[in-house]
């Protein structure tokens, strides 16, 4: 079965992306097929690569980047929660003239588009938020 | 196919369980996460409420957020099933659509 998911919070303060990365595990251990992972609203601080968290604590970004590299996931930042967060990649660093950017590799920015396609492609669309 | 209402915040803080037993029809699930496992557990002020619903409705909570609340099995409301990671995922399956009262 075809999953899409939608993560509504930030890392560290709310468990959402936490709860959404264990079932997405679970669900690709089960054989399902994740078609996307969208990041809304604060979840778009999910892909910063700069975070350092404690050595003994788990480092979110980096659980999600691995969990994609190993299964080929889809991973979508939306874009205008993004800029309003100040979350770049390099060609929205380039295009908006800044010196930085933060988002990893493994994620990908683009518009809400994809979360409507995500909803119409998948046969669940899954919310985790606050 | 029926429905999974999916509710995440202590009922003892925000009103979402309410939404949901209001909402949802008889022989839906019901899945307690995060949070919202306290509702799950018997004696407390709202065990009554979930009882009532018990008949017509299946509730589960998610084990390992129950856990790691200092819950176990032995205090859920009798009937009320617990349920890992992939169990989770197979009531999404199972069911034809997910609400999550955010």
């Amino acid at each position: 079965m075809k999953f899409t998911i939608l993560i509504n919070e930030g890392p560290y303060q709310h468990q959402a992306a936490d709860s959404a990365y264990q079932f997405a595990k679970a669900a690709l251990e089960k054989g399902h097929e994740i078609f996307r992972v969208f990041f809304y609203n604060d979840a778009v601080n999910n892909a910063t690569r700069l975070a350092i968290p404690p050595q003994d604590d788990r480092n979110i970004t980096v659980q999600w980047a691995e969990l994609a590299e190993q299964n080929n996931l889809d991973m979508v930042v939306c874009i205008a929660a993004a800029q309003r967060r100040g979350m770049l990649d390099d060609d929205e660093r380039d295009r908006q003239g800044k010196d930085a950017s933060n988002i990893h590799p493994a994620f990908r920015i683009s518009g809400l588009g994809q979360l409507v396609e995500g909803g119409i492609q998948s046969d669940r669309l899954i919310t985790f938020g606050d | 196919m029926a429905m999974l209402h999916i509710v995440n915040k202590s009922v003892f803080e925000r009103g979402t369980l309410d939404s949901c037993l209001k909402s949802s029809l008889s022989g839906s699930s019901i899945l307690f996460i995060e949070d919202a496992v306290v509702s799950a557990v018997n004696n407390t002020a709202v065990s009554d409420k979930i009882k009532a619903e018990l008949s017509s409705k299946n509730f589960y909570v998610l084990t390992p957020d129950l856990n790691a609340r200092g819950f176990t099995d032995a205090d859920l409301i009798e009937g009320i099933k617990g349920v890992d990671y992939a169990g989770f995922v197979d009531l999404v399956a199972d069911n034809s659509n997910v609400q999550s009262w955010l």
